[in-house]
């Protein structure tokens, strides 16, 4: 790639081995194969399906004539992050969704895989982001959290010729894409490195700080010209049953993940059960199969049908060997009273009680709202991502973050005008 | 089951298929290997005093990953001595009798050096001889191929040189790079020729590399143009051999070449009025055994269209092809979409209005392409996620079905080649109760009744 990446990260092959990629890169003559079977839509489908709107079918056409690194300037040029997106992307429901193939009865075109070659060769030829304008501004922006809307919203204003400061509490930047994200999608190294490029145009990067409150905002405030909140959504909400008390070995899901992906722990029970099916619950649990449990059961209050998890991804499950506890209304969390560790999850089924033996349990049932937005008020302001949008996708995030992004840029033109 | 065995100006063989002269009839091995998958007879890999070749030899033309659409080759004629030759199909021919084996003949342009090839390939027991005045590389250079089958002279008077000596039929193989190929058929049938082997490989230069800047094939970082042939120049193929069958002086029984790979080939060039096939690159990609589906798609269109031999379908299509100014200008089409196969590609709508004549929208506000394309990078998509989208409208696309304004439509057929849907365009006439009127009967004032 181009340029080191100047975030400290040690990776662990551990963790490659048990979390290989769950869409393999194509090799060239796949991708072309794949590439010619794309029929050109006009206006099509999959890129009005896309939150970033990639002109999908062009970037498709330009892989078909090996004119890959125009693939991936077509990709960069509506979505920053279309590296990471190409494999993170829930793209059954989105551009491969929306693919006229469907209506066929044939296999959509693999959108998300052929994204993910023309991004690879972009990053094996060590290129960089291009800047969209020579001018250098005088404006000044803080983007608050280095997660995807933050970054699309820097990058876009970086090229553009701003100065950007993105601002971040944890220790590296990339937000989900980093900590949250399933390792068989998105490896850290790969974040990161899409994180790089954008620091590349000049953004800068200030990791450990917190924004709290009314006078961290008001130094903001004073400081620069606009102030983005990308900061996404607070902790996992907590088990509200007799015995939440105990939290030896509880652990909420996104911080289960962050720690195998981030911190090389690679702790994990035999008895695992996970609370909540929505996509992080299923994230979680098939990480706890793969870091080694024996047993690994989701339990939801409600049936099958009413799961929120995509439905590839409950397949997905299925498959890594996850067993599933449909109508189960966890009751009680029982725990010895000697060491203070969970020995079992008392469940409710119409009525009936049950108990699942647990050592290690996972609450998956959703993120907290930040309150940080609701101190936030004046023209400087723009948010975007998880923490407006109520919690959606990556793309959608970026999606976000490039509209404020271009927003910001045009109210500055306005002030002038 | 249909009989394709067939008599073809003189010669019998049990199927119209031949493989034509080049390196699948190099030696006696390899054609009774081909004989015993099935095919009904070999043009020998010409004959004459041995060349050298260079290597590489061949290049190609992929087109949207598949191999081979068009292949392009700098070989010559058979590298191997002439006795070696004439020994192997005189082997061949008395081990398949029944199968026909035509020796294609170069050999410089000396009447003593003609009336010995021929008298020496007669004597193997030969079917017939097949005059290479076609090749389009590196023997022309030498005074011999398409040096000769490009003047009409030279054509005539080597082919009378053949005739004064040859007992078995005599082929004239026909080069397409020349202007009108009747000039050398008309020449050919003069002499007496008996049959007309067409087209021989066409002029090319298949492509360069990128990366090197050096043409391909690449003989020590240069290349020379060679012969194209394979599925590419079927189109061209088949308009020269119904040139020759449409005109009276060229007209002689045709053995069709050129990008024939499939039974569906074969079949539009003995419609044309071929009376045998000769198939080369096909067998070069995948091996002899294409044979069976060649003999066996035949046999079943022919037993569906009610053809007992390959003479009852022969040239049926000839006559339908006309000069232009015979067509009819009152006859009318226009495109039917047809709703319930559209799969909303919109290929349609952009080749209407960007290559045709503007009459597909996919509005009532006949919006141009920009327009619509605007309209959907304005609008605002977002991931659905069923615990936030409740209530709200489901994001699928809605059918995009294009509509054609019918008035406007020319007919051109456009929309329908480019549709990826079988069926889903169709042409439909349209009855306007004129009566037919060609651009002659405009010219003359004489329209018909």
């Amino acid at each position: 790639m181009g340029g080191s990446v100047p975030f400290a990260f040690q990776d662990n092959a551990e963790v490659a081995r048990r979390f290989p990629d769950l869409h393999p890169a194509f090799d060239s003559n796949q991708a072309l194969t794949e590439a010619n079977r794309c029929l050109n839509c006009f206006d099509a489908p999959c890129a009005a399906a896309c939150p970033t709107h990639i002109d999908v079918p062009r970037f498709i056409k330009k892989i078909s004539t090996q004119n890959l690194m125009g693939s991936a300037l077509t990709i960069l040029d509506a979505n920053i992050l279309g590296a990471s997106c190409s494999r993170v992307c829930p793209v059954d429901v989105l551009c491969e969704g929306a693919c006229v193939m469907l209506r066929y009865n044939k296999q959509p075109i693999a959108i998300g895989r052929l994204q993910r070659h023309a991004m690879d060769h972009f990053w094996q030829r060590g290129a960089r982001l291009p800047k969209k304008s020579t001018r250098k501004r005088s404006q000044k922006i803080v983007c608050i959290g280095a997660g995807p809307a933050s970054l699309a919203c820097a990058a876009e204003l970086a090229q553009e010729g701003f100065s950007v400061t993105v601002i971040e509490q944890r220790a590296l930047p990339g937000g989900l894409n980093t900590y949250g994200v399933a390792e068989y999608k998105l490896r850290p190294p790969d974040s990161l490195r899409e994180v790089a490029m954008i620091a590349e145009l000049g953004v800068e990067f200030r990791f450990g700080v917190s924004i709290q409150d009314e006078s961290d905002l008001a130094a903001l405030e004073q400081e620069y010209d606009a102030i983005f909140i990308g900061i996404g959504l607070g902790a996992t909400q907590k088990l509200r049953i007799p015995g939440a008390e105990h939290n030896v070995n509880v652990i909420d899901a996104l911080e289960f993940i962050a720690r195998y992906k981030t911190a090389s722990n690679l702790t994990v029970g035999n008895n695992v059960v996970v609370v909540g099916a929505g996509n992080t619950a299923i994230d979680a649990a098939n990480a706890a199969r793969r870091l080694g449990a024996a047993h690994v059961t989701i339990v939801y209050r409600r049936t099958e049908s009413d799961m929120p998890a995509f439905g590839f991804e409950y397949e997905h499950a299925k498959q890594e060997g996850v067993g599933f506890e449909w109508l189960a209304q966890p009751v009680a969390i029982h725990a010895d009273p000697a060491s203070g560790r969970i020995v079992s999850l008392e469940c409710s089924r119409m009525g009936s009680n049950f108990q699942l033996p647990c050592d290690m349990l996972i609450p998956a049932i959703g993120q907290t709202p930040l309150s940080l937005l609701e101190r936030c008020h004046g023209p400087k302001y723009y948010s975007g991502g998880d923490c407006t949008n109520g919690g959606r996708e990556v793309v959608d995030a970026v999606a976000d973050g490039k509209r404020a992004g271009v927003a910001i840029a045009k109210s500055f033109e306005a002030a002038y005008a | 089951m249909p009989d394709v065995s067939t008599t073809f100006a003189g010669i019998r063989c049990p199927n119209p298929f031949w493989l034509a002269s080049a390196p699948p009839t190099n030696c006696g091995e390899q054609v009774m290997r081909a004989f015993d998958a099935g095919w009904g007879g070999a043009v020998w890999k010409t004959i004459g005093e041995p060349i050298t070749n260079v290597s590489s030899r061949y290049s190609s033309i992929d087109w949207n990953g598949q191999r081979m659409l068009g292949l392009n080759n700098i070989e010559l004629i058979s590298d191997r001595p002439i006795e070696t030759n004439l020994r192997e199909i005189a082997e061949v021919k008395k081990r398949y009798p029944k199968h026909a084996v035509i020796a294609s003949l170069m050999v410089e342009s000396t009447r003593e050096a003609w009336q010995d090839i021929v008298q020496r390939s007669e004597d193997t027991g030969a079917d017939g001889l097949e005059l290479n005045f076609g090749c389009p590389h590196g023997m022309s250079e030498r005074g011999m191929g398409s040096a000769v089958g490009q003047v009409p002279e030279y054509t005539e008077m080597i082919t009378s040189w053949v005739k004064e000596k040859a007992r078995t039929p005599v082929l004239v193989k026909l080069t397409p790079n020349i202007t009108d190929i009747r000039q050398i058929a008309r020449a050919a049938k003069r002499a007496g020729a008996d049959g007309l082997s067409a087209i021989n490989t066409i002029n090319s230069i298949t492509g360069i590399d990128l990366d090197t800047l050096e043409p391909r094939p690449n003989v020590d970082g240069l290349s020379s143009h060679g012969g194209y042939c394979g599925p590419a120049v079927k189109p061209i193929a088949l308009n020269m051999v119904h040139q020759l069958q449409n005109d009276e002086a060229s007209r002689l029984p045709t053995s069709g070449i050129g990008g024939i790979g499939t039974w569906r080939d074969a079949a539009e060039f003995i419609l044309l009025g071929c009376g045998t096939v000769q198939v080369c690159t096909a067998v070069m990609h995948y091996g002899y055994r294409v044979i069976e589906d060649l003999i066996d798609g035949l046999q079943n269109w022919m037993g569906e269209k009610g053809f007992a031999s390959i003479e009852d379908f022969r040239a049926l299509s000839a006559p339908k092809v006309t000069d232009w100014n015979h067509l009819n200008l009152n006859f009318k089409i226009v495109a039917r979409i047809h709703a319930e196969k559209c799969i909303g590609c919109e290929l349609c709508y952009i080749a209407c209005w960007d290559g045709a004549h503007q009459c597909i929208h996919l509005d009532n506000a006949h919006s141009t392409p920009p327009a619509i394309e605007a309209v959907s990078r304005a609008r605002i998509s977002v991931t659905p996620i069923p615990k936030l989208d409740r209530g709200v409208p489901s994001g699928a696309p809605p059918a995009r079905v294009p509509r054609v304004d019918e008035d406007e439509c020319v007919g051109c057929n456009l929309c329908a080649l480019v549709c990826p849907v079988d069926g889903c365009i169709t042409m439909e006439r349209i009855e306007n109760h004129l009566p037919r009127k060609t651009w002659e009967d405009l010219v003359n004032g004489t329209p018909h009744s």
